[in-house]
């Protein structure tokens, strides 16, 4: 607009907007700046916290990093009185009690975001949401506790058997039950991961463009097919619900060591105990004496603080894509 | 306009200000206490916790001045914390090895305070009253060579029981505990195998079996899980209803675990004098083989007059008085030869060379 002014000098706006701003006590410029280097002082202070953390982790961990070297994560044992140690078993646990949780929770999480927001009538929307996000409010040591006096008796005297029946031909369903053991704590996990996903996905769900659900409604569509329309419209923004769900599971500590059975062994069967990393810290680091088990246990957090970067990393990187993606297929 | 230009001065005041009282309060926080009231700070064992609460409580009626602190994170944390000097005693279970005395500036002596048994408690569906076991068949189970319930080892010496067919599930700590240092010192005593294999110590390599958090958790547990195994703590079994098994001892008796068996464990055992000693498997009548004394770790040189006065008082009045109020708790009291050695040892406390108690 104020290109469209001549002769009449500059405009009124641009001015101002070269005056600095004026008050009765004075130029304030410096308070700007002030404002400014505060708030920069606060970015730079959380993103070196994190640099701070990696490198006492690195310091903290330099005693068993030089006995075993890279082959620290390709070790299976773990003997504290001997001196021996090795990530596998715990990296075993953790990578395959977080996959069964997503597993599980994956299909669950969808199909609620799918009725919360294609089915659902308005008044039931709301509550069931709500409870939904209620299950990420309930505390990991509640969850443990509801593990060890719930779930595993229940799975031990009805579920697991059924299940080796059935298909106990399976090595993943051989070997004793005894209601603790990976697939007990890949299932509380599920439900810890749950409101995460769902939330995500119901927000990603609903912000496909009602364009693309009323063409496809306006072609002939089914509900359901319509559905099946916008899940793909969304699956990046799903994908990266999924990692975030991921990233909750490979951290959660207090319900999995109550659950899992704390027994550093690679197993087939999923009724077995397992170890994962953050329960095994948690447990040992209190107790750990010598210098080399500390470094030792330290360098399993720095080996989870890896993974879980790398979980992290991925999901910002798949939101970029959507986000720079969806900018092009709004404008089509 | 004219508010939002006051405003951000105003903000930017008060950030500076702020700053400065934070750095001022984090200095000169740690002001002199100046008032009357002494604090000692303690962390070690979980073991005996409960009766040292129940002793600071009442030793802080009878002396109101001195307040103790205890955090119970466990014997290796008590350890660590006092070889640090970040605590003013430390309590173990297991005592302190001579290579670890030797990395500490100072000497650190051991005042044994109460002793504890760790049991045998199992879950055996159809099994109502007390179970025997071996030294063999202890250590068998545990290392995953005995697999089932009426394996001749376990049935032979239990003829009134009928044990079932089924697995033997083994419950041990998944944490590392002064419980475990003491289970696994007396299997290595009875056990060539496990001396050689997983060996003693408070997190060993455990051959079989499911790990559960504290003593609580073992119980927990063991109460759960049919056909389980479990080493707990004698209160904690008395506690949960739990039974406890009776164990041959080295003189072959068959001992249940009980305050008085404990208690003969140490009064057959040969005591040094500095107290360290691992009480396990004794010789003795009537001595329950799975026995231990727990201890408070105090620096012989105390640097504080105060501090190491009261600590000192506490340590007397404690190995007196309080052995008064173990048996209530389930706590075995210690013998009276045990009392004379850590007399010894607290007369021995010095501030400046010069003992805190006559």
């Amino acid at each position: 607009m104020s290109t469209a002014t001549t002769e009449r000098g500059p405009s009124p706006q641009k001015a101002l907007a070269h005056q600095p701003t004026k008050s009765a006590l004075g130029s304030s410029r410096w308070a700007d700046s002030l404002f400014k280097l505060t708030t920069l002082a606060f970015a730079l202070i959380v993103a070196g916290l994190v640099v701070i953390i990696i490198i006492e982790m690195a310091m903290n961990s330099t005693l068993s990093f030089s006995k075993f070297g890279f082959g620290f994560i390709t070790r299976s044992i773990w003997d504290p009185v001997h001196e021996e140690f090795g990530a596998l078993p715990f990296i075993y646990g953790t990578a395959v009690s977080s996959l069964i949780a997503l597993f599980i929770s994956v299909p669950v999480s969808i199909g609620i975001a799918i009725y919360l927001s294609e089915h659902a009538p308005r008044g039931l929307a709301t509550p069931i949401a709500f409870l939904v996000q209620l299950l990420a409010a309930i505390p990991s040591v509640v969850y443990g506790l509801w593990g060890i006096f719930v779930l595993a008796p229940l799975l031990r005297n009805q579920i697991y058997p059924a299940l080796q029946k059935s298909l106990g031909f399976l090595p993943i369903f051989k070997g004793n039950i005894n209601g603790l053991g990976l697939l007990t704590a890949g299932i509380i996990l599920s439900i810890m991961v749950v409101p995460i996903v769902t939330a995500v996905t119901t927000d990603v769900m609903r912000a496909v463009p009602a364009s693309q659900r009323e063409a496809a409604l306006a072609l002939g569509a089914t509900k359901w097919e319509a559905t099946l329309i916008i899940l793909q419209n969304a699956r990046s923004g799903i994908t990266g619900a999924i990692i975030l769900g991921l990233g909750r599971a490979v951290g959660e500590t207090m319900a999995v060591t109550m659950v899992i059975g704390n027994r550093p062994e690679i197993s087939a069967s999923l009724f077995d105990p397992s170890f994962t990393i953050a329960s095994a810290i948690a447990n040992e680091f209190t107790e750990a004496t010598t210098e080399i088990y500390r470094h030792a246990l330290v360098e399993l957090g720095l080996i989870l603080f890896v993974i879980t970067f790398i979980i992290n990393a991925s999901a910002r990187l798949l939101v970029y894509a959507v986000t720079r993606g969806q900018g092009k297929v709004a404008h089509a | 306009m004219k508010h939002r230009i006051l405003s951000a001065r105003a903000l930017a005041a008060l950030m500076i200000l702020s700053l400065l009282t934070l750095l001022l309060a984090g200095c000169g926080a740690k002001g002199p206490d100046g008032s009357s009231e002494t604090r000692i700070q303690g962390a070690g064992a979980t073991f005996p916790n409960p009766i040292y609460q129940k002793w600071f409580s009442e030793y802080n009626k009878a002396n109101p001045g001195v307040k103790f602190d205890y955090q119970s994170i466990g014997s290796g944390g008590g350890i660590k914390q006092i070889s640090e000097k970040t605590v003013d005693f430390g309590g173990s279970d297991a005592p302190m090895k001579d290579d670890d005395l030797g990395k500490v500036q100072g000497q650190i002596l051991h005042i044994p305070t109460v002793l504890g048994a760790v049991v045998m408690t199992y879950n055996i569906p159809g099994v109502t009253g007390d179970l025997k076991f071996t030294p063999e068949a202890i250590a068998g189970i545990f290392l995953g060579k005995i697999k089932k319930w009426n394996d001749p080892a376990i049935a032979s010496v239990n003829e009134g029981a009928t044990l079932p067919a089924n697995d033997i599930t083994v419950v041990h700590r998944s944490d590392g505990s002064g419980t475990t240092y003491v289970f696994t010192d007396y299997l290595s005593k009875v056990s060539p195998e496990w001396k050689s294999g997983p060996g003693t110590g408070p997190s060993p390599n455990w051959p079989t079996g499911l790990g559960a958090k504290g003593n609580e958790g073992v119980t927990g547990q063991v109460k759960q899980t049919p056909n389980s195994i479990g080493y707990v703590e004698l209160i904690y079994a008395e506690q949960n209803k739990l039974p406890a098994a009776a164990i041959k001892n080295a003189s072959g008796e068959w001992v249940k675990p009980t305050l008085d068996s404990t208690s003969a464990a140490a009064a057959g055992a040969a005591i040094p004098d500095d107290l360290r000693v691992s009480i396990t498997n004794a010789p003795g009548a009537g001595a329950y083989p799975i026995s231990s004394f727990t201890y408070l770790l105090v620096y012989k040189e105390q640097a504080d007059q105060t501090k190491g006065k009261a600590l000192v008082d506490f340590l007397w009045w404690a190995t007196h008085d309080g052995e008064k109020m173990a048996k209530d708790m389930s706590y075995a009291p210690l013998p009276a030869e045990v009392v004379k050695k850590a007399e010894e040892k607290i007369k021995s406390i010095t501030h400046q060379g010069k003992p805190l108690r006559s």
